[in-house]
């Protein structure tokens, strides 16, 4: 005869608004084997833990269902507590009355009688439940931070610094990401490269980092402290080792006009090139697509140039296997594409350009060496607009969402045109101007007031030249939306956020959520906004929503802590519901019949092969056997096997069935 | 000959009969013979949404109730703004079947909402687009400026009919036809729509701004696809001259009589003499048949939902 404790949270007024707890307690109280049961507004607190580890001592407690939230939320909390009252911590299950009844019902009588149903379900499945202990696997000490703009730089570093190996996985030709495009940057005004190069230089000389640029991740398998990753790197065409980064190959190409990427299409670049000086590494690769050697089969004058022949143009692409106990996902963000608001005509007038062409033309490095001057002639234009919210908050055209770091930038834009171009007039159409952070407003002032821009609350309906000019009409609603008609010389959109391109695919890879606007999806909104829901996955910076540098930086020093902490362990305990094949007596031995179709199907490689022999050493029987440290409790395998010899641990098909037969038998 | 469903509404029955002229005369040489709605009804224009909610939905489920009955799958609807709508009611009552019900006793019909509502370019292109360019005789060599006003695109939600800020439909026919569309930046500026009698100084200033525009680049022609915006572009020259302190003379054709002419039908049977300001376009030699300049590819990616 069991004796199992029911517990039934209130969850604040999150259930008992709709849920009688109270009947429910008493109610399922009553059911065959439970010996103890009650209610309690926090479960999850203090006083609601002890009251859990007071009442399994008190009755002697042999099995306890928590009727609560998901366990995705407590069930490890409620698990613990149990193992500290001396209660083996699989003997505890949770019954999930919040978002499976609670949330989704009105306040009713049926939905009281709902979350019973839940309760008494839970109850019988725990009289099915075995004391299970926890499993045991190494961590490996290596972590892989994918992406390396600012924020992949900031955990590699902080990492590598703690004593651990860190691949880092970049897939252009240079580490530095967006932030290497950028000029100064609010709300200090200082210089991008200034604060940014030293750190790339410092990731390639760690000596615990290990740099592959132009390189993509093809594969992720296994689990937290045991990840076994592919890195495709692609091919350079040259050899690394040999190239001394002088550059010659780059002067000599003949294609030089390849728009160059990163300076928004404002310059040009040859086949064979380095992204910017600055570059970390500072060597070449060849562009294969532009390349005439490639298209045509003729040119190598890279090759006859190069002082040291470092020129490989039969290299291949290579796939490494690495294996790491972690992996920081640093991937950043893109801009929104302009074909979204025909209305701005970017692509049609040279002049309208977005907010990171604009960092290129105000960059001391920049096509124009930081002068600001109009792509289509060269002038300098004396009338700027600048359009914020480009296609953010916008659901009917673009994204829904503020992306949060264009107001602050487009403030910073209009304030360096103003340092630059003293007799121009900057204009700003807003809808709000969103600058909440530290010293964010008053930088914002000093670019209404000191700097004399002209903020004008309104959106932009149309943008169309005319003469030479570019005519913005937009309206202006503290004056009582009065249309207004800008003749500007130029026009900066205010480009939104987006996920990067290639996002939604490396979350499939790597097995991490992500939302609507494939953004990754952290673990919790509040309390995990580095953790994904997969363990051993964090996330770092801009990829996990639109973010600014100091807030990329904290993400990512965030995540470091956490790999940190997991590498501070020798050894992970992991929950044991795994897959087990059953044993038997001789001369049975098991219900397996060595088939091994389970083998074919288990994604995770877990199923392995166990040779039975007799005495004389002679192979009697093949059998299954799991591999506890890879298998994932997917059960795939169990829903496969012809001769049900396959059963998982805390889900086996005795507890489903108990729980389906215990609904039905109402 | 292949028979297509007509929605006329009122304006094409007097001050548009030349749209009504050149769109069944285009048909005809495409082996298209339009049938008008039996019994239809006015399609309650810009008056009765402002007026009285259910009278505004009744008077257009009529209309497509009586389609319906008569077997009728697609309503050519050339006027923009009954177009707009037809396309709105079916909307609302597709989203309310209460509501529907409700109508369909009011205007004692049976009503399924099952007939495609098509305006003068869907129709164009759902039958006659393939079969263009090899009967084009006349090469329409012409600047055009394609003036879509804002009933033909908008809201984008519901009629999901090319782009709304900068929309390339017609511009596409046009060049199919042997001309010249060129971009400008009035497409889908509002022309003054039905304050054409109340408030003509408004109609002056707003049509006038657009043909401004036009001119200034060059177009030889306007090309519209709504009886309301041609009265108020064509028919309202002498108060927007006034406005523009100048003499503008460039003419207002409906697409389908840009298609017509390019077709080889005569400036007669097309009603170009029913136009208040001359179409006299000048005479060009002969070319090679030309198909014009291959469209730049137009990227439509706006976002058909929410
Ligand atoms: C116009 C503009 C101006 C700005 N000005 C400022 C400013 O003044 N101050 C400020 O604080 N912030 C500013 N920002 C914001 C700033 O750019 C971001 O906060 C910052 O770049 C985020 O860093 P990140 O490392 O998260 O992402 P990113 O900079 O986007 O870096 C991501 C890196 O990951 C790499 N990557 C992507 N996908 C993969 C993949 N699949 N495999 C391998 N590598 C991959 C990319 O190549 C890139 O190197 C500005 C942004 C814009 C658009
Ligand atoms: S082989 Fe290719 S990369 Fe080398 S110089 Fe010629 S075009 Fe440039
Ligand atoms: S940060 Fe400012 S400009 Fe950017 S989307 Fe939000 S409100 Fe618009
Ligand atoms: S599927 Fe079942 S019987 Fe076949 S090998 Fe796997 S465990 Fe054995
Ligand atoms: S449950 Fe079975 S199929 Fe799934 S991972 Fe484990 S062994 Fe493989």
């Amino acid at each position: 005869m069991s004796r199992i404790g029911v517990f039934v949270c209130h969850c604040g007024e999150n259930i008992s608004a709709t849920v009688n707890c109270e009947k429910v307690a008493k109610i399922t109280g009553e059911l065959k084997g439970v010996e103890f049961s009650t209610d309690y507004k926090y479960m999850c607190s203090y006083p609601g833990q002890t009251l859990i580890k007071e009442a399994i001592k008190e009755h002697k407690l042999d099995g306890v269902v928590v009727a609560a939230c998901s366990p995705r939320m407590h069930e490890p909390t409620f698990r613990k507590a149990c193992a500290e009252a001396g209660l083996n911590p699989f003997l505890c299950e949770m019954s999930n009355i919040r978002e499976h009844c609670s949330w989704v019902h009105p306040k009713d009588d049926l939905t009281t009688e709902k979350a019973q149903d839940l309760v008494r379900v839970m109850v019988e499945k725990v009289k099915k439940n075995k004391a299970l202990n926890s499993i045991k696997v190494p961590v490996t000490k290596t972590a892989l931070v994918i992406g390396g703009g600012i924020a992949g730089i900031q955990a590699a570093l902080d990492i590598a610094n703690c004593g651990h190996k860190v691949i880092m996985v970049e897939r252009q030709p240079s580490i530095g990401g967006h932030m290497s495009q950028l000029s100064e940057t609010f709300p200090t005004l200082d210089c991008s490269q200034c604060i940014l190069t030293p750190r790339m230089v410092e990731v390639a000389q760690h000596p615990n980092i290990t740099l592959h640029t132009y390189s993509e991740v093809e594969s992720v398998d296994g689990f937290i402290g045991n990840f076994k990753v592919k890195i495709r790197k692609r091919s350079k065409s040259i050899d690394e080792h040999l190239c001394t980064g002088c550059g010659l190959c780059t002067t000599k190409c003949p294609q030089k006009k390849i728009p160059n990427e990163f300076e928004r299409g404002l310059g040009f670049r040859p086949a064979i090139y380095v992204p910017f000086p600055q570059a970390v590494p500072n060597k070449p690769v060849i562009d294969r697509e532009h390349c005439t050697y490639y298209i045509k089969g003729k040119c190598k004058i890279c090759e006859i140039v190069c002082p040291t022949k470092a020129i490989r143009f039969d290299q291949e692409d290579e796939v490494i296997d690495v294996a790491v106990g972690a992996i920081v996902m640093a991937t950043g963000f893109d801009v929104l594409k302009t074909d979204y608001f025909p209305e701005y005509g970017y692509g049609k007038y040279a002049d309208v350009i977005d907010g990171l062409a604009f960092e290129r033309l105000a960059s001391a490095s920049g096509p124009t060496q930081g002068e600001i001057r109009r792509p289509s002639d060269g002038k300098i234009p004396k009338k700027i607009v600048f359009v914020a919210c480009a296609g953010s908050r916008d659901p009917a055209k673009g994204i829904e969402y503020c992306s949060k770091i264009c107001c602050m930038y487009t403030a910073k834009h209009a304030m360096l045109y103003k340092h630059k171009v003293h007799d121009g007039i900057p204009y700003v159409f807003y809808m709000d101007i969103r600058a909440g952070g530290k010293n964010y407003e008053e930088f914002v002032r000093r670019t209404i007031v000191e700097d004399e821009t002209q903020y004008i609350r309104g959106r932009v309906s149309t943008i169309y030249e005319k003469n030479g000019k570019l005519i913005v009409k937009g309206a202006d609603t503290l004056m009582g939306a009065q249309p207004v008609e800008i003749e500007a010389d130029m026009v900066v959109l205010a480009t939104a956020g987006v996920a990067n391109h290639g996002a939604e695919e490396l979350a499939q890879t790597v097995h991490i959520s992500y939302d609507p606007y494939k953004f990754f999806a952290e673990a919790h909104p509040k309390l995990k906004p580095v953790e994904t829901n997969t363990a051993g996955i964090f996330l770092a910076g801009a990829c996990q929503a639109p973010k600014d540098i100091p807030e990329s930086v904290a993400a990512a020093s965030g995540a470091a802590v956490k790999v940190a902490a997991l590498f501070s362990n020798d050894e992970l305990t992991r929950d044991p519901l795994v897959a087990v094949v059953n044993r038997s007596a001789p001369p049975v031995y098991s219900q397996c019949v060595g088939c091994f179709l389970c083998q074919s199907v288990c994604p995770y490689q877990a199923i392995e092969r166990e040779e039975i022999k007799n005495r004389n050493g002679e192979v009697i029987k093949t059998l299954a056997r799991v591999n506890e440290g890879l298998c994932q409790g997917c059960g795939t395998c169990v829903a496969l096997c012809r001769t049900k010899a396959i059963d998982i641990h805390g889900y086996s098909n005795q507890q489903v069935y108990t729980e389906i037969m215990a609904l039905l038998n109402d | 000959m292949i028979k297509v469903g007509f929605y006329p509404g009122c304006s094409m029955k007097g001050g548009a009969q030349e749209y009504q002229e050149s769109v069944t005369a285009l048909a005809k040489v495409f082996d298209i013979e339009l049938v008008e709605v039996p019994d239809w009804n006015c399609c309650g224009a810009t008056a009765a949404h402002n007026m009285n909610k259910e009278l505004s939905l009744s008077l257009p489920a009529r209309i497509m109730a009586l389609a319906e009955k008569e077997g009728i799958t697609d309503i050519v609807v050339p006027c923009a703004a009954c177009y707009n709508r037809l396309s709105l009611v079916k909307h609302e009552l597709a989203e309310d079947p209460s509501l529907s019900s409700k109508v369909a006793s009011i205007i004692d019909l049976k009503y399924q909402g099952t007939t495609q509502i098509l305006n003068i370019i869907q129709f164009i292109d759902k039958y006659i687009t393939d079969k263009l360019e090899e009967k084009v005789v006349k090469p329409f060599d012409y600047k055009s400026a394609c003036y879509y006003g804002c009933l033909l695109v908008r809201p984008h939600s519901i009629l999901k009919f090319d782009r709304v800020e900068d929309p390339q439909s017609m511009d596409v026919l046009v060049r199919k036809a042997g001309g010249n569309a060129i971009d400008w930046a009035f497409k889908t500026e509002c022309c003054g729509a039905g304050l054409s009698v109340s408030r003509t100084d408004t109609v002056a200033r707003l049509s006038g701004n657009i043909l401004k525009d036009a001119v200034d680049r060059e177009a030889e022609v306007v090309v519209v696809a709504c009886p309301m915006c041609h009265s108020n572009l064509d028919m309202r020259r002498p108060e927007i001259n006034k406005f523009l302190e100048k003499k503008i003379d460039v003419p207002v054709m409906y697409i389908s009589q840009v298609l017509g002419l390019a077709v080889g039908i005569d400036a007669k049977t097309l009603g170009l003499n029913r136009h208040m300001t001359e179409v006299n376009l000048p005479v060009r030699p002969a070319k090679e048949p030309a198909v014009a300049a291959v469209p730049e590819k137009v990227v439509i990616t706006q976002k058909t939902e929410a």
